[in-house]
């Protein structure tokens, strides 16, 4: 693989950038592979940089219907934290957040993960006293956190309005300070470009219409421009899709597609430097490398695979961040757009066995699935790679919705997220 | 943002009257302590979430707070038909598969 | 007047449709100058001779201006004269010209002119190829945060104010039969049919004035200036009731069901902050029966070397300066087409007294009207050509020219330099589609106009002229017309008489596919070709992105950020798939093209929010007695949409104080708490005890007329998520009530049971929350208390524990119920809500002699906690069932329906071992009050992570007990009465405390029952 650093940059430039190496093949996949990995987003290509790189697991394909890191990889507002109640979830998106504290130099690939902490913020009594709960469980699990007062908030948001003015004024926050942003595309690139190196097939514009399952075990997927791809275990990693997927598996899941929008303003000279969520008022904003003030709106009510949802919910987003910050009300908004997101129960993901042999589906992230990229990508392909579910993957179960040992994040999971 | 015309109030409102309540047609088992954990589970939790043909519950909450079914096209948005809780839909789906 | 002219060195002695009798002043960077009532800020610029209007994102480039409306990439402007007026990313080109407008531009250090910043762009620039931050700065890992603030400072455009925005924003909701978005040729055409037919027309244009094109243009109607056709069907259309005309207003996003939204500039055109009493901005919201777009086309520019020189610009931008504006923007121009169409601005040049130096062709053999127009006027025409570069530091001073083979892919001659300051170019027209795109609809491409049009949608939605590749002034009002019957006939009305204004015969030779004009050099090594002027984004950028892998359009678009600044590629994008189509040798709609978002422009936050910020962002409920506890000076609680007293201090009380005090008062003596908020539900029908049973988890079959019961209301899991006391008013009339916070999901609960599963039920639900004040007097002395207001025997004998009565309180007719949260004898006096205040203030006129005192939320929880009552939603959070809550007294198993939650709370997981249980916790220091929420642990010294074992869910000091109380959970808890539990708090303490019965006092419950 060719080594990215300054100075190569600086030696390219004197050939006029003319010599960069392509960042990934363009291969036509073979007829049969040890895994293959339905959905080449930012989780499924995790999955198989981890397969080949951490489990030696190379005789990998993705199969993408449309392009790399095309779907919520590329529609979310890029927020990473940790800072989740329970146990199981709070594990789970450590490990995530450990390996995303090394990750641009694990994969050579600036994935621009800038730590600059993230605020949730608390309005009410309940409000302080489910964040002082979930602080406190964070820090006996290890997770950094804080609880702050209204006072505290102010100092680290100036712009934040914490008076008396506002109709539910901020009493305090959780603080991780570890927590961030990340360039979104960048993480889907920097997966992709390294398990292409170690020998992963990506194939791009390549639909599954179908799995093949023989005696209710999986050995393949049916696509219609390559015909029948054959595989001893397949991994579907398709937010947006996964229900249509498990219907080719001939079962239900626990899940709804509802769309979730965001939006950005015009670019503006950094006036907040970190990341502001507010479940009461309903809204969170974070402002990017490039200016744009990077918001969030709450998920539509309806299900919807459209990549778009109603206007009201935007609406209500610029009112909350309005009311958050007054000094933005003459900031425009650029653009909103929307992704698919599966919303499970528990506002936690599924990461599990199917009732179909050697199928695995990892799912059903709902509003916060970017901030888990890397933890889900490992411990999604050590479950592939071994046949057995990952320590830390095995909570998330499809089955726990039958026997009620559900993990209900629904206030750590918050705002959409 | 849907217009949707309340079977109830033979009118066109604004989305912002409504809220949707997820798939329709979910009875609740009649015997439901005969069922098994995984009966009550799929009852409870496991939904079709269908791309494209879907029917729905919804209820007209700013308005006449009656539930009613609407079959829409989940990928389109195009609201296909609305009718009672009670009635059979129309129209349906073709089952591919 | 001459010398406001003669300041502006590119404004024309006459012409445009400026009112040079009407001159204004403006500061720009700092300087004044002048321009005329009808100038945007941007032709104003122009007509004072200003070049540089910005510096450029990666390079810091100069940037000159280079259209004349919403696609303008650069001239993008710090307006306002004060802090709090401050609006940044103007677009100049779309800001009208106002008296004491103070501008700036939004970068370049020490300014726009001489910015030290360039230096780094054309030293760095060669390092800066795009996604060059995705391959450096990794390294050293920890110098990343350095390395991100140095990014960090170059970010942004404009700035936020530092103060509140002054201004008021409004909506509207608006109905009509037809939307028509744009005001040009076709828009008016259709306006002014589906008028003259009788229907409810909105019309709707980005501009100040109407007419689009037509303002701008050479060309006659009728025989007579297009302009006074535009002024006679606007006079018209004004005169219609029905029709709603909104000039600067743009139509930003096209949603589901024909739902739009449109930006009307109401005062902030004139003046950074509206007058007094007047609104800056308006948002309506409107539900067309059908929309016709009508939105026409950006010219595209064509991409060669330094094509970002201020002195570059579209050819039809020139034009309308010109013609509209009366501004000529140079002196010398040189023109590069691969149309007819764009002959006019040479003509119009031309006629305007300036020198066109030539018009560089493409193509081998133009033919045309126009074409044979500027031979007419001698003008030098280069068949076969192309401008391949433009020279100059900040304004073009010459123009490197070469002969290009047919397809205008390689040179084929030698170049040729010649001398201009003014570069207009045009590669055609893209349709302005982005509307049409909103809602998921596909463009597509047509290979005749080059360019994409509106593909199949599900919206109720025509288009007309321009956006359709129609581009003659003739087929444009055609298309008007037809697509204004097309709607009259979807609606049911007739044809209206119109007839078709004449208009000039403009023969237009083909048209060529061209994008990108090549270099003597390849692309990479070639002066910057710019495709996207405000990303940076140049056509090797493009080339090195395909090259590196990046082959999916959005994967370009991603990779070199094309098409996402605040132009949104309005001008660049079609030019940058071309370059990537050529690149993957694919054609263009083989490549695709990325998916338009709302907004079409920016849209205000303000406007979008509309008034429903602060007072207005959510209701405030507040209970008929509030204005008394404001005046007793008590702090608020925000409990759901209620305003709820908290606690009331007295003169210096600390809050403990206060507390300690309200406490031991009603213990002591008897308190009283306003509990108007308690979400109160009236159940009635003869199946409404029926319906009880089902959503309650205990028994209501035997509740007797006159008795009231508490209730716990699980989901289908099993799961509490509602309790309150329910009271039997009559056999088939019930009085539910539930939480302060949970009486809207509640309603709906019943609802959807009553409407879905169970309508064979004869059950009516009404919400009576805001009907009834609710006051709860508690202590020993409440009775006595209610005696002084009453004429009724309240004696345990005639009023038991858990009894409701009708009576007379202060001349009040009053439901008074006889429960208790406290613990303490209880009465809730329930009066009709305009009766509530009267009410309470005569109980302080009896209750002085007992001192009664007013308590809040807080001393209410104090008070249940020392009883162990739960308040759902504080001490439950969804996941526990009753038995968690050791409240298996309120569930009942044997109930022959099963009732809601019964099969849930029988699921493996939740009769498991060691499930976590609600229990009473003991600080070993009495005086130790647990912090809500703190996490207990059975071994203190485990490494982290420690394994937990349930967090407190509410604890306090009790002034009653003299020691603190407190409720938690703990796994396996219920079985471990008398163990110990350690907290470790986050300030370093560990607290102990021993696990108990939640009840703290009078645990055989006798204070309630005297």
């Amino acid at each position: 693989m060719q080594h990215y650093s300054g100075f190569g940059l600086l030696k390219h430039s004197f050939s006029h950038h003319e010599n960069w190496q392509r960042v990934w093949r363009n291969p036509t996949p073979k007829k049969k592979y040890d895994v293959i990995i339905v959905g080449g987003g930012g989780h499924g290509l995790a999955t198989a940089y981890y397969l080949a790189k951490e489990f030696g697991v190379t005789n990998v394909a993705v199969i993408e219907k449309g392009f790399l890191g095309g779907g919520n990889t590329a529609r979310n507002t890029t927020i990473v934290r940790s800072n989740y109640l329970w146990d199981e979830a709070a594990h789970l998106y450590e490990h995530a957040m450990k390996l995303w504290e090394g990750l641009s130099q694990d994969l050579n690939y600036n994935v621009m993960f800038s730590q600059r902490g993230c605020l949730n913020l608390g309005h009410t009594l309940q409000d302080m006293r489910d964040i002082q709960r979930r602080v406190n469980a964070n820090r006996l699990n290890g997770i950094d956190g804080e609880v702050l007062d209204a006072q505290q908030v102010k100092e680290i948001v100036p712009v934040l309005d914490c008076s008396d003015r506002a109709r539910y004024p901020v009493m305090g926050a959780s603080w991780q300070p570890r927590a961030g942003v990340a360039r979104h595309d960048a993480v889907a690139w920097g997966f992709a470009r390294g398990a292409d190196t170690r020998g992963v097939d990506l194939i791009q514009q390549t639909e599954v219409e179908d799995l093949i399952i023989e005696d209710g075990t999986v050995v393949g997927v049916r696509t219609a421009r390559y015909g029948d791809i054959r595989a001893d275990r397949v991994g579907c990693v398709v937010a947006g899709n996964s229900s249509v997927l498990a219907k080719m598996g001939g079962f239900e899941l626990p899940l709804e597609s509802h769309p979730l929008q965001a939006l950005v303003s015009e670019p503006i000279k950094p006036i907040l430097d970190t990341v502001v969520m507010s479940n009461q008022v309903h809204g969170y904003a974070s402002q990017s490398d490039k200016g744009d003030l990077v918001i969030g709106a709450g998920i539509d009510g309806y299900n919807g695979y459209g990549q778009r949802g109603s206007y009201s919910t935007i609406e209500h987003t610029i009112q909350a961040i309005v009311e958050m910050f007054p000094v933005f009300s003459r900031v425009r908004m650029n653009r909103q757009w929307g992704g698919i997101v599966d919303t499970c129960p528990d506002a936690c993901p599924i990461i599990s066995e199917t009732p179909v042999k050697n199928l695995y589906f990892n799912c059903g992230w709902g509003t916060g699935g970017f901030k888990a990229t890397p933890g889900s990508g490992h411990v999604f392909a050590a479950s592939l790679a071994k046949g057995e579910m990952h320590p830390l993957a095995k909570p998330f179960s499809m089955f726990r919705f039958h026997n009620g040992a559900l993990v209900d994040e629904h206030g750590a999971a918050g705002v959409a997220h | 943002m849907f217009h949707i015309y309340c079977p109830h109030c033979c009118e066109y409102r604004e989305e912002e009257e409504f809220h949707a309540s997820g798939q329709a047609h979910i009875p609740r088992p009649l015997d439901p302590d005969a069922c098994t954990d995984k009966e009550w589970g799929e009852f409870m939790y496991f939904r079709a979430n269908p791309r494209g043909i879907h029917h729905e519950l919804w209820v007209h909450g700013a308005g006449c707070r009656k539930y009613f079914n609407i079959t829409r096209n989940t990928h389109t948005y195009e609201i296909l038909e609305v009718y009672k809780v009670g009635e059979k839909p129309s129209v349906v789906a073709n089952e591919a598969k | 007047m001459t010398q406001e002219l003669s300041k502006q060195s590119n404004r024309l002695q006459d012409g445009g449709r400026i009112d040079r009798s009407k001159p204004l002043t403006f500061t720009y960077n700092g300087k004044q100058y002048k321009g005329f009532e009808g100038d945007t800020l941007a032709s104003a610029l122009l007509a004072n001779g200003v070049d540089i209007v910005g510096r450029s994102f990666k390079y810091s480039r100069p940037r000159g201006i280079v259209a004349a409306g919403a696609e303008e990439p650069n001239a993008i402007m710090q307006i306002g004269s004060t802090e709090a007026t401050q609006i940044p990313n103007v677009r100049a080109t779309q800001q009208s010209l106002y008296n004491g407008l103070v501008a700036s531009t939004t970068n370049g250090w020490p300014n726009v002119d001489n910015d030290l910043m360039s230096w780094v762009g054309k030293v760095g620039g060669k390092m800066m190829p795009p996604g060059f931050y995705y391959k450096t700065f990794m390294y050293p890992k920890s110098m990343w945060e350095t390395y991100e603030s140095y990014i960090r400072k170059a970010a942004g455009l404009g700035r936020a104010p530092k103060e509140n925005d002054p201004d008021i924003y409004d909506k509207m909701n608006q109905h009509c039969d037809v939307l028509i978005v744009g005001a040009g040729p076709a828009g008016l055409m259709a306006a002014l049919t589906a008028a003259r037919a009788g229907a409810r027309v909105i019309i709707a244009d980005e501009q100040n004035e109407f007419g689009g094109s037509l303002l701008s243009t050479t060309e006659a109607l009728n025989g007579k200036p297009a302009a006074e056709w535009v002024a006679e069907v606007v006079e018209e259309l004004s005169g219609f009731d029905d029709v709603l005309m909104l000039p600067n207003s743009q139509v930003n996003g096209y949603h589901d069901h024909n739902f739009l939204t449109i930006q009307q500039h109401c005062t902030d055109q004139f003046a950074d902050r509206a007058p007094n009493g007047q609104i800056a901005q308006r948002l309506h919201r409107v539900r067309a029966k059908w929309v016709i777009l009508a939105t026409g086309a950006h010219e595209r520019p064509l991409v060669y070397g330094n094509n970002d020189l201020p002195g570059c610009m579209v050819a039809n931008a020139v034009s309308t300066y010109i013609n509209r504006y009366g501004v000529a923007p140079g002196k010398d121009l040189v023109l590069m087409t691969s149309n007819d169409n764009a002959y006019r601005t040479a003509l119009d040049w031309h006629d305007a007294g300036r020198n066109v130096v030539a018009i560089v062709d493409s193509r081998k053999n133009p033919q045309g009207t126009f074409v044979e127009a500027a031979r007419e006027r001698g003008i030098s025409i280069l068949v076969s050509s192309g401008v391949i570069e433009a020279h100059g530091s900040k304004r073009v001073t010459d123009v490197s020219i070469a002969p290009l083979n047919e397809v205008g892919d390689a040179i084929v001659g030698s170049v040729v330099k010649m001398a201009a300051d003014t570069v207009a170019t045009s590669g055609g027209w893209s349709p302005v589609i982005h509307l049409s795109c909103h809602t998921g609809a596909r463009p597509v491409w047509n290979d005749d106009i080059v360019g994409f049009t509106p593909g199949v949608t599900v919206q109720k939605q025509l288009t007309a002229g321009a956006i359709n590749g129609a581009f003659s002034t003739v087929q444009v009002l055609d298309e008007g017309l037809s697509a204004a019957c097309d709607a009259l006939a979807h609606l049911g009305l007739s044809k209206p008489d119109v007839v078709l204004p004449e208009a000039d015969v403009i023969e237009e030779g083909k048209a060529m596919a061209l994008f990108h004009i090549p270099h003597t050099k390849p692309t990479s090594k070639a002066p910057k070709q710019f495709v996207d002027y405000q990303n940076d984004v140049t056509a090797a950028g493009i080339e090195l992105a395909c090259r590196e892998g990046f082959e999916s359009i959005e994967h370009v678009k991603r990779y070199t950020a094309m098409g996402f600044g605040t132009d949104q590629g309005k001008l660049g994008n079609i030019n940058g798939m071309a370059i990537a189509a050529k690149m993957l040798k694919q054609t263009i709609p083989e490549t695709g093209t990325t998916i338009f978002r709302p907004n079409y422009t920016p849209v205000t936050f303000g406007a979008i929010a509309g008034r429903d910020c602060g007072e207005l962002f959510d209701p405030k409920r507040y209970t008929a007695m509030h204005a008394w506890h404001v005046e007793r000076g008590a702090k608020f609680e925000d409990v759901g949409q209620w305003k709820r007293a908290w606690y009331y201090p007295q003169g210096n009380e600390t809050m403990q104080e206060a507390l300690d005090r309200e406490c031991l008062a009603t213990r002591n003596s008897v308190g009283i708490l306003d509990a108007s908020t308690l979400g109160k539900i009236d159940i009635q029908g003869k199946d409404a005890r029926e319906f009880l049973g089902r959503v309650y988890s205990n028994a209501w079959a035997k509740l007797a007329v006159g008795k009231c019961r508490y209730g716990l209301m699980c989901g289908e899991d099993g799961m509490v998520f509602d309790d309150g006391v329910t009271s039997c008013l009559a056999e088939n009339h019930f009085l539910m009530t539930t939480t302060s916070g949970g009486a809207a999901r509640v309603l709906s609960w019943l609802e959807i049971y009553h409407q879905t599963e169970w309508p064979e039920l004869e059950v009516y639900f009404n919400s009576v929350t805001d009907h009834w004040s609710t006051m709860t007097i508690s202590g020993p002395n409440s009775r006595k208390l209610l005696e002084k207001l009453t004429d009724y025997d309240v004696s345990k004998d005639n009023m038991a524990f858990m009894d409701w009565k009708p009576m007379t309180v202060a001349g009040v007719p009053a439901r008074v119920f006889r429960i208790s949260f406290t613990g303490e004898l209880s009465f809730e006096i329930n009066v009709q809500a305009n009766y509530g205040l009267h009410v309470w203030k005569e109980l302080f006129e009896k209750g002085a002699e007992f001192d009664l005192t007013p308590y809040g939320t807080e001393t209410m929880h104090i008070l249940r906690a020392e009883k162990g009552f739960i308040i759902a939603g504080q001490d439950t959070d969804g996941s526990v069932h009753p038995f968690d809550l050791g409240m298996s007294w309120a569930v009942s198993m044997q109930k022959p329906f099963s009732f809601i939650g019964k099969r849930g709370m029988q699921r493996e997981d939740c009769v498991r071992e060691n499930r976590k249980q609600l229990v009473g916790l003991k600080t070993l220091d009495p005086k130790a009050v647990l912090p809500e929420g703190a996490q207990g642990v059975l071994d203190p010294k485990a490494p982290i992570p420690m394994p937990m074992v349930g967090h407190v869910t509410s604890s306090y000091w009790s002034a009653n007990l003299n020691r603190s109380v407190a409720m938690g959970f703990v796994k396996g808890g219920l079985d471990k009465m008398g163990e110990k539990v350690y907290y470790p708090l986050a300030d370093g303490r560990v607290i102990e405390a021993e696990i108990c019965s939640p009840v703290f006092l009078d645990p055989k419950g006798e204070r309630q029952n005297v």
